[in-house]
């Protein structure tokens, strides 16, 4: 009965090896070729150089992710508590910013950042610049938040949050209302309900925003550019000047996702595992 | 204290809105910016509106995006919801694989995902080209056209490709949270396991297919990279339109037509939930 | 399988003339695509590239079926080397008398085979004279400590790698590795001394104009339309020399619809259509003929005269373009060289 069921995945399964797994071999045949033709480990040996923008990437996404969680687990959490009609609303509202073309927030971003910025433009003219200036001997004329790392992880941090929200939302709102109850009946209090019941239940959605958020943070290129000025390369600036930039060398390119890609679903696969683990343990 | 707790709440969700909204009120505003600049407000117009309707490539991309965006989600809901039932069923040794290749998409940076199915094309067109040669000489009663280009069709399979995963990842969760009792009385209770499926799984499952064809839409309408190399030269989305113009300076006809979609979704959105919440309220009203 | 073959479209066939046509972001006024439909009938379909190497990357995979491109000159003298462009046939093209023959069989194309000009324009440092006391006139601006986190560096290898060259007094178009590597030095101390906010490009724009940016080398043509909004900002070509560059159209090898290409690009080299363009876009047509006619051609349309000096900005006169030079394609080593030094620039 089971194994019948699982057919009904069968026609994706070859639309994947068509158009998932067969572009990825294109990828992996040219990551080890070179220019001139041929099987060469050459642009794999040049990875040692991009070690430093390998790290900076990761961690600026997990910091992203990081923030991405502890701002969007709370608020669907709360917006779970709230009445049907909110929920509704809330996530209408939620959903409704991706709707804006994602480089024109992101030049928006840019607007209310810089030095001449909306942010900073009100900050002096409540005087705030001024107050921070006494308290600290600076003498600032502006908060300096563009073209910085703190400004990419918000750039990150502003598409992806979504994308963290939903599926927790999606998750927990469904949760059956009588295990909470049966755990308070037995004399748990609201941080054990939440620790003991809510959180291991709401894993799957977790898991699903943690990749939802993480990956693409990995591989952002236009926030870079926008909002951290291009100063510090992060991997999918790497990647892009490989395929649109000075030297077309789509070789390195290639190898260079490759190696991203693996690292990612080594991270991903890692957390299947967790998150079946925990799935066991409820089913029980 | 709860109610303390309450507004606590209800404060701290506003925050997240209003960092949330911030950047699109800025550009609904400058969309009537009587300059083309992006930070100095030069007075009010209604020029860039006027001017987007005579625009007749930001027209044209708009039809094109909405099209591809549509038919793309619906197909990928579709197709994903069944493969996520799929998945599900299917015993751990199979599916952990398979779930890691349904990732790929996901985990690929867009610029890879494009360009390698853009090769995957090219090969394909040209792999082509020699089949319809040689069938075309070897009889004459069918002419298969031998040169094939980019276009639309290419620019579908693309966003499906990727939309596909995006709903898997949303109706999975749900279907491990779902009550496998559930099916199990059902059939006990006589029915078929596709009514079963249709009646009590559907329902069960239907937040995750909703926010996964969402998701879906949206990361179709705004994807620009994969877009560029399948679309071919005929075909250009808003989001290729947008990309393009970052060599001079993105046109406030841009600000314009995107604060129009957003309006229309946000009236769509809104005027569906009241319909829904009339409808509740009149069925709360007839059980009374 | 067969959806797909429906949708993707057949080639050839089908009765109705069309010409793809690849050109940048707002960069061709769209009454002249209407017209050019109306005149011959023949339906254009229009799309732009963001860059350069956009466009290249997307024609080397094979992925383009454009008929006329518009890339800039270092681009096609690339293009040629690896035989990408088709050979254009001039007799039907014949407005290309129009364009002066100081833009015909420049280094990119010297036989002149597959090229006709489309716009050109001049590199230079844009300032701000509210923010800046003094008349600037040398590169050295770029790598002032006095400017230190006003200056925005150009984003683009060459040119930003161009203009430590020309400061430092070599040639654009050097190969030697010694060279390259000193004005690369030269940035990269810049940038680990503060001096630069960032490397930007279109965002330009907008700082410049907001009095984000104080400082920043970019084009000619961007210049006028920054200085619309911000009347504050000047433009110069430095004393050192700097770099002039030139737009063209060309057709790619093997495309579909060739005569009507030649078509489309011989009504672009019409004097009213350069003169719209030049209108729309600010920057200078190759048609000695427009070029010469346009501040009328603007005191017409506008109502007010044309700043001689905006005007020499826009077209700039043989003294200045003397000491300007044109990129020529670099060999492949010493592009690599540029692509490795500007990722090092990154990492930092």
């Amino acid at each position: 009965m089971r194994n019948k069921r699982a057919l009904f995945a069968v026609p994706y399964v070859g639309w994947m090896a068509l158009f998932v797994l067969a572009p990825i071999v294109m990828v992996v045949i040219y990551a080890f070729s070179a220019a001139s033709g041929g099987f060469t480990l050459d642009n794999f040996a040049r990875m040692g150089t991009y070690a430093v923008v390998f790290a900076r990437s990761f961690k600026l996404a997990l910091i992203a992710t990081a923030v991405c969680l502890l701002v969007g687990y709370p608020v669907a959490y709360m917006i779970s508590r709230e009445g049907p009609r909110f929920q509704r609303i809330a996530m209408m509202l939620v959903m409704l910013p991706m709707w804006m073309n994602f480089l024109l927030r992101t030049y928006s971003w840019m607007s209310i950042l810089e030095n001449t910025g909306l942010l900073n433009r009100f900050f002096s003219a409540v005087g705030l610049i001024g107050l921070v200036n006494r308290l600290c001997g600076t003498d600032l004329a502006y908060f300096p938040m563009i073209n910085t790392q703190g400004a990419v992880v918000l750039g990150m941090v502003y598409n992806y949050l979504p994308f963290m929200i939903l599926p927790i939302y999606s998750v927990i709102e469904k949760l059956d209302g009588s295990l909470l109850e049966a755990a308070r009946d037995l004399g748990a209090n609201s941080a054990r309900v939440f620790l003991r019941v809510i959180l291991p239940l709401s894993l799957p959605g977790v898991l699903s925003g943690v990749t939802m958020v993480f990956v693409p943070s990995v591989s952002t290129f236009a926030i870079s550019k926008l909002l951290g000025g291009s100063n510090e390369l992060l991997l999918g600036d790497l990647i892009e000047q490989q395929f649109l930039g000075t030297a077309y060398n789509p070789y390195l390119g290639s190898a260079i996702a490759l190696v991203m890609m693996v690292i990612v679903v080594v991270c991903m696969a890692v957390m299947n595992r967790f998150g079946e683990g925990e799935e066991q343990a409820v089913m029980l | 204290m709860k109610r303390h707790g309450r507004t606590l709440n209800r404060l701290l969700m506003a925050l997240v809105f209003l960092f949330l909204y911030a950047p699109i009120f800025v550009l609904i505003v400058f969309s009537f910016n009587d300059s083309s600049s992006r930070t100095v407000w030069q007075g009010f117009t209604l020029r860039w509106y006027v001017e987007l309707v005579q625009d007749r490539q930001i027209m044209s991309a708009l039809s094109a995006t909405l099209l591809v965006s549509l038919l793309s989600t619906v197909i990928a809901t579709a197709a994903g919801t069944m493969a996520a039932v799929g998945f599900f069923s299917m015993k751990k040794r199979w599916r952990r694989p398979l779930l890691t290749v349904n990732s790929i998409p996901m985990t690929n940076a867009d610029i890879v995902t494009g360009v390698s199915l853009c090769l995957l094309f090219v090969a394909f067109f040209a792999g082509w080209e020699t089949f319809a040669q040689s069938v075309n000489a070897a009889q004459g009663l069918i002419r298969l056209p031998t040169r094939l280009h980019m276009g639309f069709g290419t620019l579908l399979i693309a966003h499906i490709t990727f939309n596909i995963p995006y709903v898997i990842l949303n109706v999975l969760p749900k279907l491990r949270q779902m009550d496998k009792n559930l099916v199990d009385a059902a059939q006990d209770l006589g029915c078929t396991w596709m009514q079963a499926f249709w009646k009590v799984v559907l329902p069960e499952i239907k937040p995750g297919i909703v926010s996964g064809a969402l998701i879906a839409f949206t990361m179709s309408v705004d994807d620009f990279v994969i877009s560029y190399f399948t679309a071919g030269s005929a075909t250009s989305t808003l989001a290729m339109v947008v990309y393009g113009m970052t060599k001079r300076r993105i046109s406030p006809k841009i600000n314009a037509i995107s604060s129009l979609l957003f309006v229309t979704v946000l009236a769509l959105l809104v005027i569906v939930n009241v319909r829904e919440a009339r409808q509740e309220k009149q069925m709360a009203q007839r059980r009374l | 399988m067969v959806l797909t073959l429906c949708l993707t479209g057949c080639g050839g066939g089908g009765g109705k003339r069309v010409v793809n046509v690849c050109g940048w972001g707002e960069n061709i006024d769209e009454d002249l695509i209407r017209q050019f439909e109306e005149e011959t009938g023949i339906h254009v379909n229009y799309q732009t590239a963001e860059s350069n190497e956009t466009m290249y990357s997307l024609i080397k995979q094979g992925g383009a079926d454009y008929d006329v491109i518009v890339p800039s000159d270092y681009m096609i003298a690339q293009m040629i080397s690896e035989g990408l462009l088709e050979k254009l046939d001039y007799s039907n093209i014949p407005n290309f008398d129009l364009i002066d023959s100081q833009y015909k069989n420049l280094s990119y194309d010297p036989q002149n085979e597959y090229t006709v000009p489309y716009t050109w324009g001049t590199l230079g440092i844009i300032y701000n004279s509210t923010m800046v006391d003094e008349e600037i006139t040398s590169w050295s601006a770029l790598f002032d400590p006095k400017y230190a986190g006003q200056v925005g560096m150009i984003g683009n290898p060459r040119d930003a790698v161009g203009a430590a060259l020309l400061y430092l007094g070599y040639s654009v178009n050097t190969t030697s590795e010694d060279e390259i590597r000193q004005a690369y030095q030269l940035i990269a101390d810049a940038k680990a001394n503060g001096i630069y906010q960032g490397f930007f490009m279109d965002q330009l724009y907008d700082k410049m104009e907001a009095g984000e940016t104080a400082i920043c080398a970019y084009y000619a043509g961007d210049f006028l339309s920054m200085h619309d909004n911000n009347p504050d900002l000047r433009y110069v070509v430095p004393d050192e020399g700097s770099n002039w560059f030139v737009d063209a159209m060309c057709v790619l090898a093997g495309a579909e619809h060739k005569a009507e290409a030649e078509e489309w690009i011989n009504f672009i080299c019409r004097t009213e259509s350069c003169l719209a363009n030049m209108d729309f876009i600010w920057y200078a047509s190759p048609n000695q003929e427009a070029l010469a006619s346009y501040p009328a051609y603007y005191e017409e349309n506008n109502g007010e005269a044309l700043d001689p000096e905006l005007y020499q900005i826009m077209a700039a006169p043989a003294d200045v373009l003397e000491r300007c030079e044109v990129y020529q394609n670099l060999p492949a080593g010493t592009l690599a060289l540029y692509s490795e030094l500007w990722v090092e620039l990154g990492i930092e």
